[in-house]
């Protein structure tokens, strides 16, 4: 994973709420079996909408997303994440993720930034204002900013530290393997095992 | 050790601790179960692949197919290339790294989530997960389950363990008695529709009080499947006698001494008395109706014998502009009666509602009745098991003789990702968990109901409850 430290590009507005996974990227999708070039499939269903924010010229080559509450909902889907990151999104805003979407963001290297309802409410309106206005996302202050106008974001310290270091998970925990390999020289004998298999 | 009075999650987590998290970096928890299947996990063994590891524990670990695979023809090679070529890569993954799978055509091959139990895999105070956010299911155990992303499908293959935040709790507690005609499903849409999708986010959910005791297991799952409809990772019900005798012979409980130890600790798992949960939520079970949705998200849910809100009846703005959206894909208009709503095709299905007991109480709605005209009534048994035993039982002669599709096990039209889809404008009653723009096929519309609404839906072609049916028939 690449360290994130500070970033500038678009800013796209995406004024809905309870945008779910399915939205992000349709199940149609969900059949490939490679980790990259979802770029095509994002928002699919939208992008057939001339007046969809994204197929607007300003907002083609956006890097930011600000969207609205409950952004990410759904399945549990990690291709969501792979298609924002391969049309070339670097984060997203909105005052609330869904649990899942955002621990996907995390292991892929996409900020998710959580600020108010106002404060998203201040970055659509400065984006409308001037479209193709950049962002510049500083993960290390936790700030957005577009000109004058500046806005606090939440991320958790632990993936904030490992966005910064660009550090993958596997690796991290296989530093306590042997607190791995004891748990389980006691775990009890009742626990569900699926070999050998039985019917 | 101090005695503080711990929610059954509490417990479920700390005698999974591995490593307890500092300064502010997750909890290492061990993972129990891994559950897999086709769509989101060939990334994952391909990781493990180019970084040289193993899967640690292939005794923790099962696959099925579901999600993609056809419900029709399956002895023929699936048509569709790409659900072919994927699952061919789970196959060959399971193959090349020893892992148990059920295929297309295997007696345990099915949802995923109604698989595990089926074997009696998943038991009270384990830990579950699975790359699909429905994993929440297995929590009407007393199990701790939950979806995960595919980076952490592979981290769980690697490691067998997790590093998770510790959650919050919330108590959702329903008391008192369902009337007829009222099951889990309203309970569940009901609790969406008042907390909304996003209102457990954060929380483990403990469904609580008289009317989730009174339930069976499938119900219970019904229930816990849909936690995550309401943002939350997990749901929990603590279990009790109906979990073990539920449990108690199937292929995976345990046996012998092992069976006594487990009943033993799985009796200490309830929340203790006075144990604090961060939030409480209440519904009254005696005064609920049959609840269906009428948006484009689950907390857009409402009585059945309600009309079609305006958007004006919402005073947040975002909800305001949900539904003014919703209504316009949903082709609504505020007022009509959700009685009155038609439908084309009605599905019995899915990891909400496709077990047994849910076709055993939609064949006794429908046995003798006849399908409403032009009507598609799609059943899709949960597993290839389940199937089978309603054939043993004669539900798939009811079905056939009112004239829907008896098919076979799988995820079929909850998501569409085989054939099983709608056609755009398409408008569906389905038993499945999830009303998105899309999810049954591209500009379908669906309403989220229960068996047994599906059922009466049936009958009459529009929204109905089974106590709708006698009104009718005096009409006839």
């Amino acid at each position: 994973m690449e360290k994130f430290e500070v970033f500038t590009g678009v800013g796209a507005p995406l004024r809905r709420s309870n945008v779910d996974t399915d939205q992000i990227i349709p199940a149609v999708y969900l059949k490939r079996i490679t980790k990259t070039g979802f770029e095509d499939a994002l928002f699919a269903a939208w992008r057939n909408d001339p007046d969809f924010v994204l197929n607007q010229e300003p907002y083609k080559n956006a890097e930011v997303l600000v969207a609205g509450p409950d952004f990410g909902t759904g399945s549990s889907r990690e291709h969501a994440v792979w298609a924002l990151r391969d049309y070339g999104f670097k984060c997203v805003l909105s005052s609330k993720f869904a649990d899942i979407f955002r621990g996907n963001s995390g292991k892929q290297g996409l900020v998710t930034g959580e600020i108010t309802d106002a404060d998203t409410e201040k970055l659509w309106a400065a984006l409308e204002a001037n479209p193709g206005a950049s962002i510049t996302i500083n993960l290390v202050e936790q700030t957005a900013t577009i000109g004058d106008l500046s806005v606090h974001f939440e991320i958790d310290e632990y993936t904030k530290w490992r966005l910064l270091e660009g550090l993958d998970d596997i690796g991290l925990t296989l530093r306590d393997e042997q607190a791995i390999t004891d748990f389980e020289a006691k775990r009890p004998n009742w626990m569900p095992k699926t070999l050998p298999a039985k019917h | 050790m101090t005695n503080k009075p711990l929610t059954l999650a509490e417990k479920v987590w700390n005698d999974h601790l591995v490593v307890k998290g500092e300064n502010g970096s997750p909890d290492l928890l061990y993972i129990d179960l891994h559950l897999v299947h086709e769509v989101t996990s060939p990334q994952a063994f391909d990781g493990l692949r180019l970084a040289g590891r193993p899967v640690r524990r292939l005794d923790l670990t099962i696959a099925t197919e579901d999600h993609n695979t056809p419900t029709w023809d399956i002895d023929k090679p699936i048509a569709d290339v790409t659900s072919r070529t994927q699952i061919n890569a789970l196959r060959e993954n399971a193959k090349e790294f020893g892992v148990r799978i059920h295929s297309l055509g295997d007696a345990e091959q099915g949802i995923v989530h109604v698989v595990g139990p089926q074997l009696g895999l998943t038991m009270p105070g384990i830990t579950v997960v699975c790359g699909d956010s429905h994993t929440s299911t297995h929590g009407a155990f007393g199990a701790l389950a939950m979806g995960i992303g595919t980076s952490e499908v592979e981290h769980v293959l690697a490691t067998s363990t997790l590093p998770l935040k510790p959650f919050k709790t919330m108590a959702i507690n329903v008391e008192g008695t369902l009337r007829p005609g009222v099951t889990a499903k309203d309970i569940i849409l009901a609790v969406i529709a008042k907390i909304g999708t996003g209102g457990g986010q954060g929380y483990v959910l403990e469904y609580r009080g008289s009317a989730i005791r009174a339930l069976s297991m499938e119900a219970r799952m019904t229930i816990c499947n849909m936690s995550i409809e309401a943002g939350a990772r997990a749901g929990m019900v603590a279990p009790d006698q109906t979990t073990f005798d539920y449990l108690e012979g199937r292929p995976h409980a345990p046996q012998g001494a092992d069976w006594d130890e487990a009943v033993a600790y799985w009796k200490t798992l309830p929340s203790d008395e006075g144990a604090k949960f961060d939030a409480e939520v209440f519904l009254d079970a005696n005064t609920l109706d049959p609840f269906v949705t009428w948006g484009t998200n689950p907390g857009q849910g409402i009585s059945l014998n309600d009309s079609v809100p305006s958007p004006d009846d919402f005073s947040d703005p975002n909800d305001k502009a949900a539904a003014i959206r919703a209504l316009e894909y949903m082709d609504l208009t505020p007022g009509t009666k959700m009685k009155d709503i038609a439908v084309n095709t009605v599905f019995l299905g899915s990891c909400t509602n496709s077990r047994i007991e849910d076709l055993r109480a939609a064949a006794a709605i429908i046995k003798g009745k006849k399908k409403a005209d032009g009507v598609r009534f799609m059943v899709v048994p949960g597993s290839a098991k389940v199937r089978l035993q309603a054939e043993a039982e004669g539900l798939d002669q009811i079905f056939k003789d009112f004239g829907a599709e008896w098919r076979f096990a799988g995820c079929s039209m909850c998501l569409g990702m085989n054939p099983d889809q709608l056609a755009p404008g398409e408008r569906s009653a389905s038993t499945s968990n999830r009303n998105f723009e899309g999810r049954q096929g591209k500009g379908a519309r669906t309403h989220l109901v229960s068996p047994l609404v599906a059922a009466a839906t049936a009958i009459r072609g529009t929204l109905s409850a089974p106590a709708d049916l006698n009104d009718s028939a005096e009409a006839n």
